[in-house]
């Protein structure tokens, strides 16, 4: 059976070109960057071009780039690094209810720690308001985190007036670009933040390795103590090979993003069409407009998400759902219930993140194979049945009939 | 697979056993609630001699409720009223070669939706069947947990 891989929001697949760069720090270039003699010197050599390399293509300087073992790491180390460094300014910081679980998490900490935080909401597409940024800001404020994109539905967030407005007051601002880095351009002076996550699997490179873009006239607190590494600000021996693998394949992504980005949004567009004109009860979750060209986020009522996701994994399609089933937790994702959605629809969410693999043939089938699941496990279910009876009013028809668009 | 789910209880979510509704049934029993994301409807076919003839589900839920929700009706049928309160959520779990701990309290909701269609069928006809006690609708209130138990020996 064919394997259709339709989850590259959670990894991406390592590139060749990306291994073949590596492949050389794995094998005989093994030396640790800190020794002095010729090993060393290649492998803290080509550290030091990885960090130029990527530093040049978000605009910033090389010696604001510093090296970490990933996305989660590097929100952890800027959130707590700079609180605690910045504590006797002000223990207020703003965030948004849609972050990924490495920053809410991270925030969650720091309130158990006195800090307090405000967790901004966002409209139903999942934008972050300019507005209500501006009304949360006090004196006490000292650091603001929000996304660039959501890692579920997608959602684009506007950065760039959000960061203006924390700077006219005088508060740093750090967003969390894991799903956006290599996806969208990206220069951190036109966003005019003050530091940037990223990771490299997501984007074709390995996973292990991350980046934190710190600008030069912010100060932060070490997360991780020891060596001299990274300008004495974060310990442990670099990951050589995983670092020249993030460069590579940053290279690669900023230098096919053009016309990358402009065959997922076909791709894209042709699926969200075809499920809201064929799937009865869908529901297109974030914005259409302001949406990475990779990921599509849908409801289907009366359904739950985990049954969909053996279904189609059945038919070798590797997809994600929001479902509180398939976390193990209670509760349905926290970005859904954020845009609105009730319990009920949330549990029935589907995420297909597109890739450098996917075709027009791999959208088709996976459309195709949806529209038989659904029928199948809407034949099976009691809520489905009592909306068939008049026993039960289906939240979908009730969007459409409000005039809300991208439902069916 | 994902999930760790056993051959079984995949093979009772890809083709489940008794799907469907039964028109005039002799009982029939909801349980859960989509809030929580499970919900399981149970119809009963009973005899004359109170010998269950037939059962059919539906259910909305994960694999794990599905595969219970089949597996529960394939060991009542042909069972009497009393035999049919004894398939019990562990003898489903065991037909099913177990659950992943998260997923034990599918076969949970699959014990009520049997207890709550024998009720109905109690009510219907006036009698009351030993050792059955009235089952609430929504077991969401008060064991619904999708807590992971400790696992101690």
């Amino acid at each position: 059976m064919k394997q259709i891989y339709l989850d590259n929001a959670s990894t991406t697949p390592l590139k060749k070109e990306v291994l073949d760069a590596m492949m050389p720090y794995l094998t005989n270039e093994f030396g640790n960057p800190s020794s002095l003699y010729d090993l060393g010197q290649t492998a803290s050599d080509v550290v030091q071009e990885s960090r130029d390399e990527l530093a040049s293509l978000i605009g910033a300087k090389s010696s604001e780039i510093y090296f970490t073992s990933g996305g989660s790491e590097s929100d952890n180390w800027a959130i707590k690094g700079f609180a605690e460094k910045h504590a006797c300014e002000g223990k207020h910081m703003i965030t948004s209810a849609i972050e990924h679980h490495a920053v809410l998490h991270t925030f969650k900490h720091l309130e158990k720690l006195g800090f307090e935080v405000t967790y901004l909401p966002v409209d139903s597409q999942g934008l972050v308001s300019v507005d209500d940024l501006a009304d949360a800001i006090r004196d006490d404020t000292i650091l603001v985190s929000i996304m660039l994109a959501n890692n579920e539905i997608g959602t684009i967030e506007p950065i760039a007036e959000l960061a203006s407005v924390a700077k006219e007051r005088g508060v740093a601002f750090h967003t969390d670009a894991v799903q956006a880095f290599g996806h969208i351009p990206i220069d951190v002076n036109e966003l005019g933040v003050d530091m940037l996550s990223a990771s490299a699997h997501k984007l074709g490179g390995p996973k292990g390795v991350g980046l934190l873009y710190i600008r030069r006239s912010i100060k932060l607190e070490n997360l991780i103590d020891g060596g001299q590494q990274e300008r004495g600000r974060r310990a442990t021996t670099e990951n050589v090979a995983g670092i020249v693998g993030f460069a590579k394949a940053a290279e690669l992504a900023w230098s096919e993003m053009g016309e990358e980005r402009a065959r997922l949004i076909e791709l894209r567009d042709h699926a969200i069409r075809r499920i809201l004109a064929e799937i009865p009860h869908s529901k297109l979750n974030g914005s259409w407009q302001s949406r990475l060209a990779n990921n599509i986020n849908f409801s289907f009522e009366f359904i739950e998400g985990e049954g969909m996701l053996l279904q189609l994994a059945a038919r070798g399609i590797c997809v994600s759902s929001g479902s509180a089933c398939t976390s193990g937790s209670l509760d349905p994702s926290h970005v859904l219930l954020a845009i609105g959605l009730p319990h009920e629809i949330a549990h029935g969410s589907l995420r297909v993140t597109l890739g450098e693999d996917t075709t027009l043939e791999d959208i088709d089938f996976t459309v195709d194979s949806l529209k038989k699941i659904l029928e199948l496990l809407r034949s099976m279910s009691p809520l489905y049945e009592d909306f068939k009876r008049g026993n039960y009013a289906s939240i979908i028809e009730g969007y459409k009939n409000d005039g809300m668009t991208n439902v069916n | 697979m994902a999930m760790n789910y056993s051959d079984a209880v995949m093979d009772h979510f890809t083709n489940p056993r008794n799907v469907g509704e039964i028109d005039e049934a002799s009982g029939c029993g909801t349980v859960g609630n989509a809030v929580c994301g499970d919900i399981m409807r149970i119809y009963l076919d009973i005899d004359d001699d109170g010998i269950i003839r037939d059962a059919k589900f539906k259910t909305f839920g994960c694999g794990a409720a599905i595969a219970t929700s089949s597996m529960a009706t394939e060991l009542v049928k042909g069972k009497t009223v009393q035999e049919a309160l004894e398939v019990t959520n562990k003898a489903v779990m065991e037909a099913l070669d177990g659950l992943p701990p998260v997923k034990v309290h599918c076969s949970l909701l699959a014990e009520e939706a049997i207890h709550a269609a024998l009720w109905d069928y109690a009510e219907k006809n006036g009698i009351k069947i030993e050792g059955l006690e009235k089952p609430v609708s929504d077991i969401s209130e008060h064991d619904h947990s999708h807590e992971i138990p400790d696992e101690d020996d």
